[in-house]
């Protein structure tokens, strides 16, 4: 399996605090990786340092070539999709110009027409309601449209931060079963940032786990969901 | 009746100067989160190039084209050299570069026109328009290119992919980015729109008010009572806000006692403190609609 995703040593900062100290791991193409932790672990920090939405030091590497100095907006042209936390609707727009904002750097406009109607295959709700203001969408309904609005770039990576967060459960168990689903089928690797271990570990293939700015563990997800210290000590289940 | 007609089509023609200047407000207003006080000395520039231009012997609309793209560009100039230098500067750091826009090309513009009023020529004659008395041809073509224009800019924002991109670069510039839009240049474009527009208002309106460096003062300010009377995030709001000042602004001139021309302006200023006071957000400001 080729590395897609490869970080080294990174160290973040906000201002004089470090967030980050000394990060490593990589993500297999076609994998489902995920990076657990509890809450100021410096998960979302990570995600951020990839896209470069925060300073940082240290290699960050995608298919061999290094993302590190280039802006935001060229890091999306790589094809790596970043679903924020907060879901990052443009919630004054309708449904439907989410999706195609999605696609803003494509330039094939019948592929991005057929991707759209992908998208309400996968998403049926998000069809009913397309002309609808996007801020109108409830919290899971707007987690589907920022996933959506993710795989329209047709990413190769595509970073998840917290999808689970202030979703009911039910609504969870959906939205994952779809991640798994465009991961097996649409070959999209999938880095997920999330605070239920349970069900993230259900899911992925590979977990690490992150305390205090630095990787303390990692392996098969298989093998820590069932290492019952490291769920007591780190994951609290 | 016919007096009343009169001044309600008379308000419409200049409205639709104003409703021009607010938009040009709101669309950098949008991208910055600033009011732009050189609005309308950046307008009165423009039409003294397009003069200038038309002094050395261009016909008119072929100087008025020339003028859009050269103030599209120095917009975008402003933007780059001035303004995104500041974009992480306090409000006031801000408030002083328009300012210092604001009296650096008044002066400029005095320097090398110097202050003495111009003429400045009509390319649609003053004759009353269709034969009626109540509203002559430049105001009719005052009011038509200005509908030319926001039909214009309804469909580029609508219906074109840069259009949307600017949208979204102006309502969500974290999201915007994670999208792949460069947001920095998304806000130099808007610089570059609003300058144009501004210098068509300028244009517009020069045969009205003759040319001069101080010519665009009392326009902005019934322009910004334009943009907060509609609201200075709706561009919709700017517009609709433009036409409704330039139709009270004459009506209360008219028929309110004592009013005349000499009080005019301070009528706009009291439009923007009741507005202010009774519905901050304007008549169309956003009422955003959000579950969580």
């Amino acid at each position: 399996m080729t590395t897609l995703l490869n970080v080294k040593d990174l160290r973040a900062y906000y201002g004089q605090v470090q967030a980050l100290h000394g990060l490593s791991f990589s993500l297999n193409e076609g994998s489902l990786t995920t990076l657990l932790g509890a809450n100021g672990a410096g998960k979302t920090t990570t995600l951020r340092a990839i896209c470069n939405m925060v300073r940082s030091t240290g290699a960050i590497e995608f298919e061999g070539k290094p993302l590190n100095n280039r802006s935001t907006e060229s890091i999306v042209r790589f094809g790596i999709a970043h679903v924020p936390q907060g879901r990052g609707t443009f919630t004054t727009m309708t449904v439907e110009e989410n999706l195609q904002l999605g696609a803003i750097t494509r330039k094939d406009s019948a592929g991005i027409v057929s991707d759209i109607e992908r998208m309400y295959a996968h998403f049926p709700v998000l069809k009913q309601r397309h002309t609808q203001q996007a801020g109108t969408l409830s919290g899971g309904e707007q987690q589907m449209l920022a996933v959506a609005r993710a795989l329209m770039l047709r990413p190769r990576l595509m970073l998840l931060d917290e999808p689970s967060f202030g979703l009911a459960p039910l609504v969870v168990r959906d939205l994952f079963g779809i991640l798994g689903k465009i991961n097996r089928e649409d070959k999209v690797s999938i880095l997920v940032v999330e605070q239920n271990a349970q069900l993230a570990l259900e899911l992925a293939d590979k977990a690490y786990v992150i305390e205090t700015g630095r990787i303390v563990m990692s392996g098969n997800a298989k093998d820590i969901a069932n290492n019952e210290e490291i769920r007591k000590s780190y994951l609290g289940y | 009746m016919e007096l009343f007609t009169n001044q309600v089509l008379a308000g419409i023609a200049t409205g639709a100067i104003y409703a021009c200047m607010a938009l040009a407000v709101v669309m950098i207003y949008q991208a910055i989160d600033h009011l732009n006080f050189a609005q309308g000395e950046m307008a009165m520039f423009s039409t003294f190039t397009s003069w200038q231009l038309m002094q050395w012997g261009i016909p008119y609309w072929a100087a008025f084209v020339i003028t859009l793209a050269l103030s599209f560009v120095a917009g975008i100039a402003i933007e780059r050299i001035l303004f995104k230098p500041l974009a992480k500067a306090p409000v006031l750091t801000n408030v002083a570069g328009f300012i210092a826009l604001f009296a650096i090309i008044n002066s400029s513009a005095g320097l090398i026109w110097d202050f003495t009023i111009k003429q400045y020529p009509t390319p649609f004659g003053s004759s009353p328009f269709l034969g009626s008395q109540l509203i002559s041809t430049h105001q009719a073509g005052m009011i038509g290119v200005t509908v030319l224009l926001l039909l214009g800019l309804y469909f580029f924002f609508q219906y074109t992919r840069i259009g949307l991109a600017m949208r979204a670069a102006a309502s969500v510039p974290e999201s915007a980015r994670l999208v792949g839009i460069n947001t920095s240049w998304m806000i130099a474009l808007g610089w570059g729109m609003a300058t144009a527009i501004g210098a068509i208002a300028g244009m517009l309106i020069a045969p009205v008010v003759f040319l001069e460096p101080n010519m665009m003062g009392g326009v902005l300010i019934y322009g910004f009572a334009a943009a907060v009377l509609g609201g200075l995030t709706s561009p919709f709001g700017a517009v609709v806000g433009g036409f409704l000042v330039g139709i009270f602004e004459n009506l209360a001139g008219t028929y309110i006692p004592g009013v005349g021309n000499e009080l005019k302006l301070p009528i706009a200023l009291a439009l923007i403190i009741s507005v202010l006071v009774v519905k901050p957000a304007g008549l169309f400001g956003r009422h955003i609609v959000k579950r969580v």
